[in-house]
């Protein structure tokens, strides 16, 4: 008998985005459905939203700073150190601030999420809820997905402006900058096209990192074990889909936008 | 038998459709690696109890994830409540399982809920919100399991046998028309095990509820099937007549993926069959 199989490997890999397709489709129209859990949707944007804020600024700051102090030396080779604001502010809205954003929540909620569903499954909660009438998909799959796409935006925003800020620190004190310049350069340089594409990242972000988060929870089993490899590979799939749909949505609305 | 003393009105059930049964198994087949159940068929009447024994791994705890659709058997159909569902969306069959109450073999409970929550988990389903009335429901069921004082606990902070009791509470506080055990008994001490038996008995007799009951204590079983529920006396009481009356209470022996044996607790004292004497003893 063969170890393994690769029509058997393949046949599962299939199953499995079938799976996780039709779970991320139900998770979309449910909204449109009922019932609706306004409570259990407002309980999940406080554990997402307000509990990344802190992560969110820290990286967020950081990361503006760095970019920053990176980007001075090579401008100032060129004589456009004035440059600064406007480099740091595309960088972080069309780019860091979405995709960094999304990679925090996803290690910090994919994750959670994973875990608590996963524990769910093998504990056999979900099939009482199952059994109870409720479906899960409704109650715990969609509460999470929306607040997830909310909650991304508005850190997303969060975290541009607080790059930003880090930015204007490095520029100001270490560079030396006009604070008046950073500022009007850096907010002169965003077109309409990069501010839209800022904030159309980080909504499919956050719909990644839930429907991902909760597929692997909802598809544990084998115990404990179990729960510590769905939530390993929630976070690994995710910060992966993270990455390869923020080229192709790059690549899609440069091509809208013409630049 | 049933002729002699068909047993007060209040045992009917508020039935659906009350020619057929209500749950319905016709030739059901699944297996994983292996094959579990091999082509089972039976039916649970309105208002009557069938209890499921058998070694364990036979398919005791498949067969009732079979009858509230949790899982979808490889061939055959089942019915329930006059509805076939094997062929039905999962979308669908939520409203089906409203009707049908289930007790989990390790009871299930939701651990991060408190056991109130637990218990009213259906009821705040259809307002959101836990009203004064649900409230009071919650109370009311916990007080049939007589668990009132632990409303405001966490299933962790319970004992084993206090979890299974909440998660009969949780099954019954919506009054389904059915109601699936999956071994209320299991691992607990005699003493916990006839309280949660004098329950079950209880919910047979009081509300005539059908119900599919796995248990693999034969005393347990024998228990139900001499027993009734004094409401007056509100306790079990052993019945005097000596299998006059109807309780209600049939068993089922499955083996090897298939039923072995089906009928009365007299009739299964009878039974020649080796296998069946040999579990008896
Ligand atoms: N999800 C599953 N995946 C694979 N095999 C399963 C699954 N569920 C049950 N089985 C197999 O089906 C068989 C019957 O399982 P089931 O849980 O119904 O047994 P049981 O009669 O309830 O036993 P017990 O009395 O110990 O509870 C077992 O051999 C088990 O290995
Ligand atoms: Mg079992």
């Amino acid at each position: 008998m063969p170890i393994f199989s690769l029509t058997e490997i393949a046949k599962e890999q299939v199953e499995a985005v079938q799976d996780y397709s039709l779970l991320a489709g139900r998770s979309l129209t449910n909204i449109f459905g009922h019932p609706r859990y306004f409570a259990d949707t407002l309980l999940q944007a406080d554990s997402i939203g307000v509990g990344s804020l802190p992560i969110v600024i820290l990286t967020g700051f950081f990361t503006g700073a760095v970019l920053a102090l990176q980007t001075s030396s090579t401008l100032q080779q060129f004589g456009s150190l004035s440059l600064t604001g406007k480099l740091v502010s595309l960088s972080m809205v069309r780019e860091l601030g979405p995709v960094l954003t999304g990679l925090m929540v996803a290690g910090r909620n994919s994750s959670g999420m994973a875990s608590e569903l996963g524990s769910m499954k093998v504990t056999e909660q979900i099939d009482a809820m199952r059994s109870m009438g409720v479906d899960p998909s409704k109650k715990l799959v969609t509460p999470r997905v929306v607040a997830s796409m909310i909650m991304l935006f508005f850190l997303s925003i969060i975290s541009n402006l607080v790059g930003l800020t880090g930015g204007f620190v490095i520029s100001y004190l270490l560079l030396g900058l006009d604070p008046n310049q950073y500022w009007t350069t850096a907010y002169q340089a965003l077109r309409f096209g990069d501010v839209f594409m800022g904030l159309c990242k980080p909504v499919l972000f956050g719909f990644i990192i839930s429907s991902i988060g909760c597929y692997y929870g909802l598809s544990a089993k084998g115990g404990t074990q179990g729960v510590g490899r769905a939530t390993t590979q929630a976070v690994v799939a995710a910060s992966v889909l993270i990455l390869v749909s923020d080229f192709f949505v790059t690549r899609l609305l440069m091509g809208i936008f013409q630049y | 038998m049933s002729s002699l003393a068909p047993p007060a009105e209040q045992r009917q059930p508020t039935a659906t459709s009350k020619a057929d049964a209500a749950i319905r198994f016709e030739k059901v087949e699944i297996g994983f690696d292996h094959p579990v159940l091999g082509g089972i068929s039976f039916q649970l009447p309105h208002g009557e109890t069938k209890i499921l024994m058998g070694e364990a791994g036979t398919g005791k705890t498949l067969v009732l994830k079979l009858a509230l659709g949790l899982l979808k058997p490889d061939a055959g159909r089942i019915t329930v409540l006059g509805e076939e569902i094997t062929q039905m969306r999962e979308e669908d069959l939520f409203a089906l399982r409203r009707k049908i109450g289930m007790v989990f073999q390790e009871s299930a409970l939701f651990d991060s809920l408190t056991v109130e929550e637990n218990v009213a988990y259906r009821l705040m389903e259809e307002t959101g919100r836990l009203t004064d009335e649900i409230h009071a429901r919650v109370l009311e069921a916990l007080r049939f399991v007589e668990l009132e004082h632990t409303v405001d606990l966490f299933p962790s902070e319970l004992s084993g046998g206090m979890r299974r009791r909440v998660a009969i509470a949780r099954a019954i506080i919506t009054r389904p028309e059915v109601i699936l055990y999956d071994s209320p008994t299991g691992g607990l001490d005699p003493v916990t095990s006839d309280t949660i038996i004098e329950l079950i008995v209880k919910q047979r007799d009081v509300y005539g509820t059908s119900s599919l009951l796995v248990t693999s204590r034969l005393q347990d079983a024998f228990t139900m099937a001499s027993h009734c529920f004094d409401q007056k006396q509100n306790k079990m009481v052993p019945v005097a007549d000596g299998g006059v009356r109807d309780l209600h209470t049939r068993f089922l022996m499955l083996r090897d993926g298939q039923i072995i044996f089906e009928g009365t607790a007299a009739d299964m004292l009878r039974s020649n069959d080796p296998y069946i004497r040999e579990y008896l003893s």
